[in-house]
């Protein structure tokens, strides 16, 4: 056991992973002698050789084209896009190749990847720098959508996308990096794809969030608990592709209210999904309707105004007290 | 201070050995065995026929649009014939031919081109990758298996296929820059057949040639008279031999012209002229290898009645696969079926049932003749 931030735990699931096996490689933009800008490949091109933990040039397309390439021929590559706003450039490999290998040589070939970026606001940085837009990659078929929401869960979901034969996409909150200290198993440790946990039980109101929005909604259940004696039960999904309804719904059922926190624009996000889902299977558990507390619907505003734009605990507590008082 | 010149004036060569007149470099000729130049011609006649009897089974209705090949053999088999089965093939969608000589079934072909993704489905032990359409998008991909032989060690050579308007692509640009840092073994081959759909080459670049391109990337880049079979395998050889040696990349432009239609949905009359069309008839690529091979007495008598004998055996075999089962269509998208699938495909699979079932019975009450708030009044 060590208490390590999500960044060294990310690191440390990358290179027992790469001392593991042999065929999981690295590759992407400053990533190797500089460690990644963000250093959670730190140290591994010193470790492993540059042949497997690559500087790659500076081309988001040829990264993750050359990815699908090398997974088609059995190697196990880790790319990194060094910001999610950036992956636009490399998208249409993404959703035409990475994703629909397996379905276009019906079984022939797979993708065996992951694509890890760092996504969501919180640190000040630069326009395109703070995006949060999972919910193009949750809707495409195919893909895995993975979003750890801490040092330990983030290097155990790290490794099983590693592991998992088909193409994950990770996003690691930039918040999250060195927001807290977790015990990490020296061991390696695993935690299945698609499945989401319960961190907080309650039976009064389902509060669903994941990445760096589990912690605030974790801090907003403990706000109207300690303020209001109410019970929030708090999902974190981890996945959010395929989703895990099943939690979701019995979570609902028992306490006939939802609400949904992300940190993307609110049309269309993986919110709607969820309370679509919620509307399927636990219709007739409703006291009140679904509410979602998100981003609004424009582009990342620039960190001056983020405050305005990215979900707080404040904000969920009020979501939260309407939808109790419904 | 002056400005002082960093690199030599670049040379872009162009390679001709059989022109459309006959002419032949005895010095540059290939050594291929008459097995080989008749494997090579009988090739060319099966891509030549096959897509002639393809354009009349779309017309049929009995596939679907596809790209025919018509006036690029030499550029596509010159080039694949120098490959072994052990090294890997990477096709956009205008290489019928050469999947053919990989060992793609015709059946298979016409399969895909029919709305199947079966016809994707390469052998297990097959090293090739199936028909791409997004342009240029399999150029990364040849990039990165060449870079993953070379990390296995394995002695393997990558070829991928492209046209002119690929060339615009960024992807193209960014395989050819990987392809040079990293040095591995892949030949670029642009089919430069003049058009990409309505759009000719002098509105795709300003470039004089596309071989000239590779130069830029630290990559050898040679332009060949994409008619001339020989030509076209003499600078393959030479790519294949150089990717082999560990001496990495290199891109061959061969010049051809589409003498046909873009896809079958396309008509060509709109933007290219009959002139143009009859110039390019007369370096027909075949036309020049009969004669080669008539002067060496290698022409097989009733050549093209056998592959036409196998192209219809092909057809029978396609046409007697009945449609596959709608419910695979969710087998291939993850290693292992996620429930919402596993309930999706349940759904499909009642919808199917019911489909299958005598009509339900009539409800016991009609519906009232006011129709309600929303309800349609129109019958679709």
């Amino acid at each position: 056991m060590a208490r390590l931030n999500m960044v060294k735990a990310l690191n440390l699931a990358l290179a027992q992973e790469m001392e593991r096996d042999r065929d999981v490689l690295i590759l992407g933009e400053d990533v190797g002698v500089d460690g990644g800008v963000f250093r959670v490949t730190d140290d591994l091109q010193r470790t492993f050789g540059s042949q497997r933990v690559i500087d790659s040039p500076l081309a988001e397309a040829a990264i993750i084209g050359t990815a699908v390439g090398m997974a088609l021929y059995g190697l196990k590559p880790v790319c990194e896009i060094q910001f999610s706003g950036f992956a636009f450039q490399c998208f249409h490999q993404v959703e035409n190749h990475a994703a629909r290998y397996r379905l276009r040589t019906q079984g022939r070939f797979h993708c065996q990847m992951v694509i890890r970026m760092p996504y969501g606001g919180g640190v000040r940085a630069l326009e395109h720098h703070t995006e949060s837009e999972e919910q193009f990659y949750a809707h495409i078929p195919g893909l895995k959508m993975v979003i750890p929401s801490g040092p330990r869960n983030a290097r155990a979901l790290l490794a099983s996308a590693i592991r998992d034969p088909d193409p994950v996409v990770f996003f690691e909150a930039k918040a999250l990096y060195h927001a807290a200290k977790e015990e990490v198993p020296d061991e390696p440790e695993t935690f299945p794809i698609g499945k989401a946990r319960v961190v907080s039980e309650g039976r009064d109101l389902t509060l669903v969030a994941y990445g760096a929005m589990a912690r605030v909604a974790l801090e907003a259940a403990e706000q109207v608990r300690a303020e209001d004696g109410a019970e929030a039960e708090v999902i974190d999904l981890l996945t959010i592709s395929p989703l895990d309804r099943e939690t979701i719904v019995r979570s609902v059922a028992k306490t006939g209210r939802a609400v949904v926190v992300h940190e993307a624009a609110r049309s269309f996000g993986p919110g709607a999904e969820i309370a679509a889902s919620i509307m399927e299977g636990a219709f007739l558990s409703l006291e009140a309707p679904v509410r979602r507390v998100t981003a609004n619907d424009v582009a990342f505003v620039g960190f001056a105004r983020e405050k305005a734009h990215v979900p707080d605990a404040a904000r969920v507590v009020a979501a939260v007290r309407e939808t109790l008082a419904f | 201070m002056p400005r002082t010149v960093l690199e030599p004036r670049f040379q872009v060569e162009y390679l001709s050995i059989l022109d459309s007149d006959g002419n032949l470099d005895t010095a540059l000729e290939p050594k291929l065995s008459d097995d080989e130049l008749r494997a090579l011609y009988r090739a060319m006649v099966l891509g030549r026929r096959l897509d002639e009897r393809m354009v009349r089974l779309q017309r049929q209705g009995r596939i679907g649009t596809f790209a025919p090949i018509k006036g690029q053999e030499a550029s596509q088999l010159g080039s694949v014939f120098t490959l072994r089965p052990t090294d890997w093939m990477v096709p956009s969608f205008r290489e019928t031919a050469a999947m053919i000589r990989r060992g793609w079934p015709i059946e298979k072909l016409l399969l895909f081109f029919a709305g199947y993704l079966e016809g994707g489905q390469p052998a297990p032990d097959q090293h090739d990758l199936p028909v791409t359409i997004p342009v240029a998008t399999q150029l990364p991909h040849a990039v990165g298996l060449a870079y993953a032989v070379q990390y296995r060690g394995d002695d393997a050579v990558v070829m991928v296929y492209f046209g002119d308007g690929a060339t615009s692509e960024g992807d193209f640009h960014e395989a050819l820059n990987f392809a040079g840092v990293w040095q591995v073994p892949v030949v670029f081959v642009c089919q430069n057949n003049q058009w990409a759909i309505s759009v000719p080459l002098k509105k795709q670049t300003h470039s004089k040639t596309i071989a000239q391109k590779a130069l830029a990337y630290g990559v050898p880049g040679l332009q060949v008279d994409g008619n001339d079979v020989l030509a076209v395998h003499a600078a393959a050889r030479e790519a294949v031999d150089r990717a082999r040696a560990g001496d990495g990349p290199t891109l061959i432009e061969c010049v051809t012209y589409r003498l046909g239609v873009h896809t079958t949905a396309d008509d060509p009359t709109k933007y290219r002229s009959e002139e143009e069309v009859r110039a390019w008839e007369r370096k027909d690529p075949l036309t020049r290898f009969r004669a080669y091979l008539e002067k060496k007495t290698l022409l097989e008598d009733g050549l093209e009645q056998r592959v036409d004998a196998d192209i219809a055996a092909a057809v029978a075999r396609f046409e007697a696969m009945g449609p596959p089962d709608p419910l695979t269509l969710f087998d291939h998208l993850y290693a292992e079926l996620p429930p919402h699938l596993a309930e999706q495909r349940a759904e499909l699979e009642r919808r199917l049932r019911a489909g299958a079932a005598p009509a339900a019975p009539a409800p016991e009450t009609p519906p009232s003749a006011t129709p309600m708030r929303g309800q349609r009044l129109t019958r679709r």
